[in-house]
This record gives structure tokens, sequence and C-alpha cells, in this order.
């Protein structure tokens, strides 16, 4: 379930000056319930179908994200629940049972089956921990069934993700020994998966497994030797579901940036003992052609001031990759929560002083950002075309869990996402 | 429960957005969890707005639920006005508010505020966009209406017959499908029989604008599924006749300006005649020199071409809306010359209008917001071309046919920055384009149909569309579940089972074109079991061509 925020700066943080107050702030929140997570979830594992249990409101958030796409065969939908599952004149359970039947005879191939918590059925309770508990009795081991809590009421947009993954932890083999091994935790995209098993090769770490897997038949194992490396900052509560299965967190930075990417490869290579000059050398030509690369895009950031309004938690690797790796200044890092364990490094990297506010009350949050004028605000698309159409350039942050951004060869890309919407603003002449 | 791939319509909170967002001056409390603020999403990219939606949402979250939801619906409408200023405020529920029961509008009716407030109910697990588009505007308009309804009602007063007719615009809405052009394009036609436009709503007005809805002589009901409900209550109250036909193809167009007519008591049969006259090439250098502004539809002239010959009896499937697959179902028949072979409508309320023009096409009409029936009655009908919503292209593609939107639900292409209402002449243009352009051109299908084996254009390849060979319908399989969702649509032949095709009966049905295969393959097979025959060869194919035609 959501994690309460974490919002009290702890005294031994030494680094954080009072400057560094987080202001915490609620009212209207402009940001994705969990559902949200099935639109890049659906293709990173793609054995597996997503069945949300909710509204038609929640039907039509998918399918308004998604639904762009025209998809022969669907990989989410929703059981929509009637006035009759309200009233309970329909048994809840044997309505589930008949629609995944439905689903399952229309779909033979799906291998995995999640089924997706929202507001309605978390509010009136619907236990479907116990359904697919029950649905595998009779379908397990041809299709297994899971779930989790994707509602807004719970979690925020890539908490889905969070939440998606943290159900597939209890099913994780355990290892078959307590040799070490590497579990790399969070959606990345395929070529940056690839690029960091390259370098771990080189690096001589392994086995490195990836979490979560591209079929989600193919879990990796876990026991007393996995290591963690985190490559999401929004992954609470799978962490500390890893960790309870006997999993060490490896605690880093997050693979943003050059900078970014070295610490949290140094993190996994200290853990295996890889000595300084190997580690130079392996990352040496990755880093030289990366800096060149984002030099480009830093002459265009230098100086210029950024807003970032809360949407995934990647807000504060963000801001500390555009200020320390791009030479931005920030007004405010707002996001949505503040997991001081799997931040505190990240905060610690902010310019001293830097505003960060956990949180949202969007229309007071507006008001400060019109003030500011920054040149560039990272916000969602609902404010995105209205902050343009009043002249401030906008970079609209979903894309930034759509694009392959970790890493050395995608730290150009990654400048070059905020550096776009400048450009392009200097390029048209109506 | 009901299991949904794709929806047709968003929740009943999302129509009242629509009508919300259409309108000046009226701002939307939503009692709404964390997250259902996706639906600015709509408007802002989808429609591309500039602006954000006029909407406040409570956005509650699981810790507040033990707290004191209620204060923070009073807390949102307070901010709301005081930072809007809005002249009405519309206050609702979400699917979720609803089952917290905070009676969020009764709230905000009880704070004395100096605004008119329209309190909605709108039943998320039962009704959907387009009634709570539908009942938004009836209950605003009748708000701001009901203290000037006349009682009893007096007879409106003959118009003085030097001055022009007016009439008021009902139903355009935020998100409608093609609203914004065919607005434009029934004001031109307004202005060419000598119509004023005295109010536009939802779209563009604002409070003051429905204040002066009376003052019209009649209304125009431009989209049933959101106006008709209103524009039925302002006939009640004000005696304003409604003009219901809606003008979306040639024939459709000409039957608008005609019940105007009627209605407004004017002359049309300028307009009427020129509209029937002038139909040919428009190539002479008058017509060019005038041809921003044609006063006619190219549509008539571009079928009767000899290029559109072959587009005679091609078997389409229409699905969307009521209004939008009434006007598609003439014009698809009256206008370009193909069959019906399927028709249906997910707008529940129109039901027995699709039903009728279903029976003169001794079609069974499909009835149903169950995306899965649909695909199956697609699936069935095997046309050559669908013309449908946004999730019909989903159908399409999967079975491997041409497609063509016709009505929302729709996604951000089908919000083009060019010139494209459905409406008027121009729209049957429009129409005339898009629609044709998914289907093989004909050249392509000629020789195709007479040689199978070229490198390049293979089977189901259409040159102009960039298009790879698609999937055969012929040997898409209806899924054992659509039997059952769905039987009154699918009525296949248990005897059908028993059949088997010889290999020179299944070579000579891979020499049909692949887009007419599935249907010949059908009738083939419903050929022989009539006839007892067990065997489908060569001969059989041959003999059931003969008895039942293409």
């Amino acid at each position: 379930m959501a994690l309460e925020p974490c919002t009290e700066v702890p005294a031994q943080a030494s680094n954080l000056s009072p400057a560094n107050a987080v202001l915490k702030e609620r009212g209207q929140r402009e940001v994705f319930c969990g559902l949200t997570g099935i639109v890049w979830l659906h293709r990173k594992m793609q054995d597996a179908f997503f069945l949300v249990v909710g509204s038609r409101t929640c039907a039509h958030l998918i399918q308004s994200a998604a639904g762009v796409m025209i998809f022969a065969e669907p990989r989410f939908g929703t059981a929509i629940l009637g006035e009759r599952d309200l009233a309970g004149l329909a048994d809840a359970n044997e309505e589930l049972d008949r629609v995944v039947d439905q689903l399952l005879s229309r779909r033979p191939d799906i291998g995995t089956l999640f089924l997706v918590g929202s507001c309605p059925s978390e509010v009136i309770k619907l236990d479907l921990a116990k359904a697919a508990e029950r649905l595998n009795h009779r379908f397990f081991p041809k299709v297994r069934i899971l779930n989790y809590s994707g509602s807004g009421i719970e979690t925020t947009f890539t908490q889905g993700e969070d939440a998606c993954l943290g159900s597939m932890v209890p099913i994780l083999p355990p290892s078959n020994d307590d040799s070490p091994s590497l579990m790399v935790v969070g959606s990345l995209a395929d070529v940056v998966e690839d690029q960091f098993q390259r370098l771990f090769d080189k690096l001589g770490i392994g086995p490195v497994y990836f979490f979560p897997p591209r079929r989600a038949a193919n879990l990796p194992p876990i026991g007393k030797g996995t290591k963690l490396l985190i490559a999401q900052p929004f992954l609470s509560d799978t962490v500390r579901s890893l960790v309870a299965r006997g999993a060490t967190l490896l605690p880093t930075t997050y693979p943003l940036g050059i900078a970014g990417t070295t610490a949290w490869l140094k993190t996994a290579a200290d853990a295996w003992g890889i000595g300084s000059e190997i580690f130079d050398q392996a990352i040496a030509p990755s880093v030289s052609r990366a800096e060149t690369a984002l030099d480009r895009y830093r002459q265009v950031l230098t100086g210029r001031k950024a807003f970032l309004f809360p949407d995934s938690q990647l807000e504060i690797p963000l801001a500390r990759f555009l200020a320390r790796e791009c030479g931005m200044d920030l007004v405010e890092v707002g996001t949505p929560y503040i997991d001081r364990l799997l931040m505190d490094r990240e905060i610690a990297l902010l310019p001293a002083g830097t505003m960060l506010s956990e949180g949202q009350d969007v229309e007071k949050q507006l008001d400060r950002c019109r003030q500011a004028k920054p040149d560039i605000t990272v916000c969602g698309l609902g404010l995105a075309n209205p902050l343009e159409a009043e002249g401030m350039a906008t970079k609209w942050s979903i894309e930034l869990v759509f694009s392959p951004i970790q890493g050395y060869e995608q730290a150009a890309d990654l400048a070059e996402l905020f550096a776009r919407p400048l450009e392009r603003r200097r390029r048209l002449a109506v | 429960m009901e299991l949904t791939l794709w929806t047709y319509e968003g929740p009943p909170h999302v129509g009242a957005m629509r009508v919300a967002t259409s309108m000046e001056g009226v701002h939307y409390v939503l009692h709404a969890p964390q997250g259902d603020t996706y639906a600015d999403l709509l408007f802002t990219m989808i429609e591309r707005r500039d602006r954000r939606p006029p909407v406040t949402y409570t956005t509650f979250q699981a810790r507040d639920l033990g707290g004191d939801t209620a204060e923070m619906v009073k807390t949102s409408v307070r901010d709301a006005y005081e930072r809007f200023k809005p002249q009405v405020m519309l206050v609702g529920e979400s699917c979720t508010a609803e089952l917290i029961q905070d009676q969020p509008g009764s709230l905000a009716k009880g704070m004395n505020m100096p605004i008119p407030i329209v309190s909605l109910e709108l039943p998320a697990y039962s009704k959907k966009e387009n009634w709570g588009a539908s009942e938004t505007l009836y209950h605003l308009v009748r708000t701001l209406l009901l203290p000037s309804v006349p009682k009893p009602l007096v007879p409106k007063p003959q118009r003085d017959r030097h001055i022009r007719p007016k009439a008021n615009i009902i139903g355009p809405t935020a998100l409608g499908f093609r609203c914004r052009d065919d607005i434009r394009e029934v004001m031109k036609l307004l202005a060419e029989i000598g119509v004023d436009v005295n109010v536009i709503a939802p779209m563009g007005a604002d409070a003051a604008d429905i204040l002066r809805i009376p003052e019209a002589d009649f209304n125009i009901c431009l989209y049933p599924e959101v106006a008709l409900t209103t524009c039925n209550w302002l006939n009640r109250s004000f005696g304003q006749a409604i003009v219901k036909t809606v003008p979306i193809g040639v024939g459709a167009t000409r039957d608008f300006i005609a019940e105007i007519g009627r209605v407004a008591d004017i002359d049309v049969s300028d307009a009427l005649a020129r509209s029937q006259s002038d139909t040919l090439g428009n190539w002479d250098a008058a017509r060019l020199s005038s041809a921003a502004d044609p006063m006619t539809s190219r549509l008539p002239w571009y079928s009767r071409s000899v290029d559109s010959t072959y587009l005679t009896g091609k078997r389409v499937f229409i699905f969307g809306d009521a209004t939008h697959a009434i006007a598609a179902a003439r014009i698809a028949t009256e206008e370009l010359g193909f069959t019906l072979v399927g028709i249906g409508t997910y707008s529940r309320e129109f039901a027995k209008e699709i039903r009728a023009i279903a029976k003169q096409h001794d079609l069974e009409a499909v009835i149903s917001d169950d995306y899965l029936a649909v695909e199956a009655a697609v699936a069935e009908a095997a046309p050559e071309l669908v013309l449908g919503t946004q999730m019909e292209r989903h159908i399409a593609k999967r079975l491997g046919i041409p497609c063509a939107v016709i009505s929302a639900p729709i996604h951000v292409q089908d919000v083009p920055a060019r010139y494209s209402p459905q409406m008027g002449w121009e729209g049957a243009n429009v129409i005339f384009d898009s629609w044709v352009h998914p289907l093989m051109m004909g050249l392509e299908e000629h020789l195709i149909g007479m040689f199978k084996e070229d490198f390049e254009f293979a089977e189901g390849h259409m040159s102009h569309l960039h298009k790879a060979p698609t999937r055969e319908i012929a040997e898409v399989v209806v899924p054992e579940m659509h039997q059952v969702v769905n039987d009154s649509q699918i009525a296949l032949n248990p005897d059908l089972h028993t059949l088997t095709w010889s290999a020179d009966g299944e070579a000579e049905l891979k020499k049909i074109p692949f887009f007419v295969r599935g249907k010949i393959k059908r009738n083939t097979e419903k050929f022989a079991s009539d006839r007892g025959i067990n065997l489908i060869t060569l001969e059989t194919l041959y003999d059931a061509k003969a008895q039942i035609g293409k």
C-alpha cells in the first residue's frame, strides 16, 4: 500500500541546510494514478495481461492514454463494476471468475494475469488478493494470477510499477546458494538493459538479473547473496519486500547523467571488490563519448531556470542532473513523495538551498511558477499546453518515463529532452 | 461486472466536463480521487486546448477517507469561486466519490454562494458520457431559464416577416466529433437561406447567452445525444420548435434546409434548386473563382464519375453514436452506392431509429456497448470497409479490413488542424475523401485480381497506403466466447463443422480477391450445407457463385 510520506528532515543529515527544508503541500493534485503504469508495463512484459477491476473511469483513463495505438490484441482491459456488484446482488467473486474465464478463452496466450485494484474496488473493499489466490488454484501453472493496487487514492503514477513489481516479489524463485548476484530493479528500456549488461560483463560483475524481466514467466531468483541495484527511484515497497526476502540493498544515486551512472555502477563495482583502475578503464570509452555528446546541450541549458512539477518521483534525480551536469538553476523541485531511504543520496547532491516540495496544491504551485518565470517547466500534459499558451516553455514529464534516459549513451539524449523545447521555440517563426 | 477491452463512452462526469469546458464562465467542482485529473488531458491533448478545463477536483487520497472528505468539497467550492469568479458553478461526483456519498451538490447549495449552483446527479455505475453531457446541459439551461418560463405558456407571436428568423444551435461540445467545423458549416448553410444564429450552446456560450436562448424562433438539435433533452424542455417551456434533421450527407443537408423552411416559414427553394442542379464537375472559371463558398457539394459528381463505379456494392459495416451511424448509412447506400451489411450503435437511447434502418436493409442492428459483441458482428458480416469509431480501428486491424472513423470516441488524429466538417456541403466532400481513401484503388484492385504472383503487389497490399498484406478475413476465427455473448447476431450453422474443402476448391478460393474472399467462403459453405454437400469442390464454389452472386 502507499507509503506515508516521510517529510521530516533527519537531524544527522548535516549536508541539508535549513534552506533545504521541504515544502509540504496539500490541495488539488494534478497527477496520474498508478493504473497508468500499465501503459508501459504491458510492453515490458509481453506475456502479461492487466485486468483492472474498477469503473468506467478506469477503463477510460487507460484507453485515453494508450488507445491512440491500434491494438489487434489488447493487453489490458477493465472488469467494470455495475450497480448489481455494488448492491451486492451479484457475488463479486463469481462475477470476477466469469470475467477471467471469458478473457482467458479469448487470449489463451496469456501467461501472467495481473488483477489490478482501483479506487472503487479498494473503497468497496473487494478482496482481489483472495480472488487471485482462488483463480490460481484453477489456472496455475498455465496462467499465474497476481494482484496489486493501482488506485489513485493509494498510488501516484509510477507507484503503479512499484505495486506491480511488489506483487511479483513473493513468487521470485529462491536462489540455490548464497553466492553473490546482482539484481537491477526497475523497468528499463531494452537498449539500456543491454548496455548495462555489457558494462557489467566488462567489469566482471555477475550474474546480473533485471527485474522486471522481459517475460513475466522468466522471474529472477532471489536469496541472501542477491544485491539490489535500484534503477528507478519510485520502488519503495518493492525494495523493502526484496530486502525482506534476504537481498541486500546497495544504496546509491540513480543512473541519470554521467556522474549518476558512474556512481551507480561504482556502487556495484565496490560490492564486487573491483579495483578503481579496472573500473575506470571499463567505463572510460563510454564516459568520454558521453562527455562529448552532453557538452552540446550543456551550452544550451547552462544558466537556464528549471521548475519541476510533481509527477513520477524522478524529479529529484533529474534536478540533480540538470543542476550538476547541465548547469541549470533550480527554481522548485516538486515530487509526489520523498522516500528518504531511496532519495537521501540524491537530495545530498542538490545545490544548497534548492526548494523541494512534496505533495501539491496545483493552483498555488502554478502561481509560484508564473511568478518565477522559469526557462523550462517540467509538468504533466494537463498543464503543458495551457502553460505554453501563457508563453512558458514546457517539457512534458511523462516522456521521461517512456524514453531511454538512463546510462552513459543516453546522458545527452536526456539533456536533449530539455533542450528540445527551447530549440523548437528558437526555430519557429510563426 | 462486465469485461471491457475498450469502452465506447467515458463515465458521465466526463460528459459534464465536456459541457463545462465548452462554455465560458462556468466552473465545475468535481469530487474525485487523486488521478481523475487525467480527464484534463482529453481537452489539453486530444483536443489541443490552450487552457486548463474549468474543473477543480478535490483529489482525495486514502488517508483522507478516514477524515472529513465533505469538508474538502466545501474548501474546493470556496477556493474555486474565489479564484475563478464563475457565473455558474456545477458541482458533482466521479464514480469513487459516488461510493462515499458526501452529497457535494447539496453541500455546495447550502453554502449560500452568490452564484447559481447546479447540483449534478450522474449515476456513474449505470450511465455514461453522452448521458452525462445531456443531463448537465439540461440542468444548467433549466436552472438559468426556469425563472423566465412564461406561465401559462402563451403561443409564440407570429414572426414579423421583415425580420430574419433566428435559430439556436444546440448540442456542439468539446470532444464532440468535428463539432468545431460543423458549426461553421451549419452557419454557412443558415446564412445561405436567410436564418440568423441566436445562440450556439454549449460550445462558446456563457450564462448570459443561455439566458438569451428563448429569443430565438426555433432550436436546431444538431447533436441529439447531447441536445435532445434540452430541446424538448425548451419546446415545452418556450414553445420553440425543434429542427431534428442532422445535416450530414448531401441528402440529409437538403432535408435539413427543407425542414428549416417549414419550421421557420421561409422560402428555401433557391438553395435546394442550386444543390440539385449544380452537381457537375465544378471546373469552369466562374465556379473556381467562387470556389471558396460553393453552396453545393462535390460528392454527387465525384460519386457519379466513372472512377467511382467500382465502389458499387462494396460491403460496409457501420457503427458509432446513433446520429453519425444513421447519417453514414444513408450516405453509404444512397450517395456512394455501397451495400450495408451491418449497422449498430452504442447510443441505446436511439436504438429504435437504428433498428428501423437495419430492417430496411434486412439486417439485425447491433445495439451494444460491448466491444467484443461488435467485433464478433464485424467478423461475421465480413465487410470490405468498416465505418466506425476509434474502437473499430482496433477491430479492423485485427480482421485486416479497411476502416474510416465516423464518430466519437476519437483520438488526437481526428481533431485535425484543417477544416474538416462532417455536416453540410463541405462535410460531404470531406466524407467522400476519407471513406474512399482506405479502400484499394480501382486499378490495383483489378490487377491483383488478375495476377496473383507479383513479388511486390501481393495479396492485401495497398500501395497507396504503404500497407503490407493484411491477415485474411476468411481465416480469422470467431472465438468461441462470441457465440456466448452475442448469440442473436451469430447464427453459425452447426452443420458447417462437417464441411470440408477439396484441394482444388481451396486453391480456387485463394484466387478470389482477398477482401471478398471471406464472404464468398461463407456463402459457399452455406450453399453446400443447405444442399447437404459435405465436400466443397471447385464446382461447388462456382455453383454457389452462380446461385448467390457476389
